[in-house]
């Protein structure tokens, strides 16, 4: 076992998967000879070389658009979108492509693409360095969505992803590549070595694909969340002092309903918190989950907290990002429903 | 000069009831380009991108550098398949007339792109084709019937119902799936050449789009990742004049040939007569051989004509001249190799009546075989539940609750 951050735990992933397979190759902006903007990559091109990991121009859609050309070419290429913000210009390659590849050719062909980027705020990014789109990638059928809230879950994931013969969208919360974050950004920062899950083993493992995880067990309330916001919901369940079972969905799509069933089953109530906007946001697909399941054994409407509607703003971060505060407010909107 | 900017709307040069004009092509003669060597420098051959490469003249003579001076039994073997991709099309289109198929869309006038290319390419090279090349599936070994089970969506059908007709994919022929989307195949042809390359291995890739589908941005992103890293690969503009209802014009023809596209990025281009056989076959081998040995990517504008129709849903006669295809100065491929051929004493009409003949048996043997399987009206039929699979590698549980449910609504 080593510590490490979620960078570094990403790093490692990728490091081991080479070793193991030649086949794995990486291109993204500034990932070969700088490490990557966020560093993600850092040395990687020094140990495998040039044609394993490969500077890219900017074009997002050149850069999914040739990844899958070497996916199909017995490849399993690692495309690094620099920030999920820029991931649009690819978007069509994803969507009317990547996905469709194994149905549209009745199964002879398919291109094993992993897409990593960066996604979220909370570090001063405006609105063009800090989106959570991963709703619009969970509506695509054919591709899986992935999204880890620390760095032992980012690598077993990340290897999962790569070595998954479906494609991968694998967004990465850069607000916790550091440290994980309790949503108050008054707050010293916090390295990932204070965490548990900063305990990440050197070499070889995997998390399968479509398991949410309990990250804490209680009897009150369910908290279901993922990403940044796991850490913020713990602490702002703490605040409230309400025994909230708390689930990281780590994969968004394909979604592991019979985790998040089971626990609101137990506790009756339920919270969904996630940093995109709300509308037509992912937590909707969740609510829908929880309420088809679980409708009679629902003690208070399901509570949703999320993103205002709004774009990124760079001077009211902090009131835009769905902090402890709000969620707080949330858990006793749902724990005083009698 | 105006005293004043303008919005220049580009316009055809004729439009129905008008009289065709093909003045805007500039043509260079017969034999007139030189064959420059492959370790050309790209700036030394950059007439290459507006000249005309053409091997066969009026008199239907070879003539040139560019004559690849193949065997008459090669020629023959091209007109073959030219032939059967011209005869196979005029059958499916009736087909799709007869209400028997939902949509089709022939290659009439477009023949030698594939055919001639298809030869000059290696069975290991991967083609990512756009959907005017039938005749890359029929020179690769795809079996009529299978083609047609797959423009009936039956139960024989490689794309198992999921694709409109003519998407076809063939992985043992090396042809990948064709998408529907314009352009979007390019990426994925510098994709798979860049692998090729990184694997040292002497595979190229190819791919085609239209001269519409150049104003995609996945064609300036292919482009600039294949000269980036001077992927092994040819780039082929089929410049058949007609995006459905628009001209060459609206994708930025108007004022330089389409050939001339990777020109800013260092990538040779090749005009060549797309319905001139040998000057396809010639400029694509040249090409090929270059991107094998390390020379990188080759742009290729095939100058031809949209014989027909864009496709089943569409009439040509709304929105160009009846009688335009007979002006096209290029003609009609497989008229011209043809007459090469008799020219040099190598055929002659009744070898190609035979041919004929031979051919609509052939395709009327296929297509009944293909209705043993299927049609769109009589079983055997598709079994629904097979629309779950694949969209994965292995069913997710979502899918398998909604297969349920639609079985049930189904019995």
């Amino acid at each position: 076992m080593a510590q490490m951050n979620m960078i570094e735990a990403i790093r490692s992933g990728l490091d081991v998967l080479m070793d193991k397979d030649p086949n794995v190759v990486i291109m993204g902006e500034d990932v070969g000879y700088f490490g990557g903007v966020f560093r993600c990559t850092d040395g990687l091109q020094r140990k495998f070389g040039e044609h394993r990991v490969i500077d890219a121009p900017i074009a997002e859609g050149g850069i999914i658009g040739t990844a899958i050309g070497m996916g199909l070419n017995g490849l399993r290429p690692v495309a690094e979108i620099q920030f999920a913000d820029y991931i649009y210009p690819g978007f069509d390659q994803v969507v009317s492509e990547l996905a469709r590849i194994r149905y549209r050719s009745g199964g002879d062909f398919f291109s094993p693409v992993t897409i990593r980027t960066p996604c979220g705020g909370g570090i001063r990014g405006g609105q063009t360095h800090s989106q959570s789109p991963e709703a619009i990638f969970t509506h695509i059928s054919g591709i899986k969505v992935v999204i880890p809230s620390n760095p032992y879950d980012a690598k077993g994931l990340l290897i999962s992803s790569i070595e998954s013969d479906d494609p991968v969208v694998f967004f990465e919360p850069k607000r916790i590549y550091n440290g994980p974050f309790d949503g108050d950004p008054e707050n010293p920062a916090v390295p990932w070595t204070s965490h548990p899950k900063g305990d990440v083993p050197k070499g070889y493992y995997s998390i399968p694909l479509g398991s949410a995880e309990i990250v804490e067990e209680g009897s009150e309330l369910t908290i279901i969340t993922y990403g940044t916001l796991v850490h913020v919901a713990q602490a702002a369940a703490k605040l409230v002092g309400v025994d909230a079972e708390i689930i990281d969905v780590r994969t968004l799509s394909p979604l592991d309903t019979t985790t998040l069933e089971e626990s609101v089953k137990k506790t009756g109530r339920c919270l969904i918190a996630h940093e995109a906007t709300r509308f037509s946001g992912f937590g909707a697909e969740l609510v829908t989950t929880v309420q088809e399941a679980c409708f009679y054994h629902l003690e208070a409407p399901i509570e949703r907290v999320a993103g205002w509607d709004t774009p990124y703003p760079h001077a009211f971060e902090w009131q835009y990002f769905p902090g402890k505060k709000r969620i707080a407010a949330g858990i006793r909107k749902v724990m005083e429903v009698q | 000069m105006a005293r004043q900017s303008r919005l220049h709307i580009p316009h055809p040069s004729a439009r129905p009831g008008e009289k065709p004009d093909f003045s805007y092509l500039d043509l260079s003669p017969a034999g007139s380009v030189e064959k420059p060597s492959i370790d050309v420098r790209t700036r030394d051959i950059e007439n290459l991108s507006t000249d005309l490469v053409r091997v066969l003249d009026d008199e239907h003579h070879a003539q040139g550098e560019w004559n690849p001076n193949l065997d008459p039994e090669k020629l023959q073997i091209g007109l073959r398949w030219m032939l059967l991709n011209r005869i196979f099309d005029q059958r499916l289109w009736q087909i799709q007339r007869q209400g028997q198929i939902s949509f089709y869309m022939e290659s009439k006038g477009e023949e030698a792109v594939s055919i001639a290319q298809g030869m000059a390419l290696r069975a290991g090279d991967m083609c990512f084709p756009s959907y005017r090349n039938t005749g890359l599936f029929l020179y690769r070994g795809t079996k009529l019937v299978d083609m047609m089970c797959q423009c009936l969506s039956n139960t024989r059908d490689m794309c198992k119902g999921r694709q409109l007709p003519i998407l076809y994919h063939n992985k043992d022929a090396n042809i990948f799936s064709i998408s529907g989307n314009l352009g979007t195949q390019y990426p994925h042809a510098v994709g798979w050449a860049m692998a090729s390359a990184i694997k040292g291995e002497d595979h190229i890739a190819a791919s085609w789009l239209g001269d519409g589908a150049t104003a995609e941005a996945d064609f300036h992103y292919a482009i600039t990742f294949a000269a980036v890293y001077q992927a092994p690969v040819i780039l082929n503009i089929v410049n058949n004049q007609w995006a459905i209802s628009t001209f060459q014009g609206f994708a930025g023809g108007e004022r330089r040939p389409f050939a001339a596209r990777g020109i800013g990025l260092g990538i040779p281009g090749i005009r060549v007569d797309g319905n001139d056989f040998l000057a396809v076959y010639s400029a694509t081998l040249w090409a090929a051989d270059r991107a094998r040995r390390g020379g990188g990517p080759t742009i290729i504008e095939h100058v031809t004509y949209r014989g027909g129709a864009h496709s089943t849903s569409d009439d040509p006669t709304k929105y160009r001249p009846k009688d335009e295809w007979e002006a096209f100065p290029l003609g009609d491929p497989v008229e011209r190799l043809k007459q090469h051929l008799i020219t040099e004493g190598h055929w002659s009409e009744e070898q190609h009546q035979a041919v004929l003949d031979e051919y609509k048996e052939k395709i009327t043997e296929a297509w009944k075989e293909a209705r043993t399987f299927g049609t769109m009206t009589q079983g055997p039929f598709l079994d629904p539940s097979e629309m779950f699979d694949d969209v994965y590698a292995d069913l997710p549980e979502h899918l398998i609750k909604q297969r349920r449910e639609m079985l049930e609504l189904e019995s």
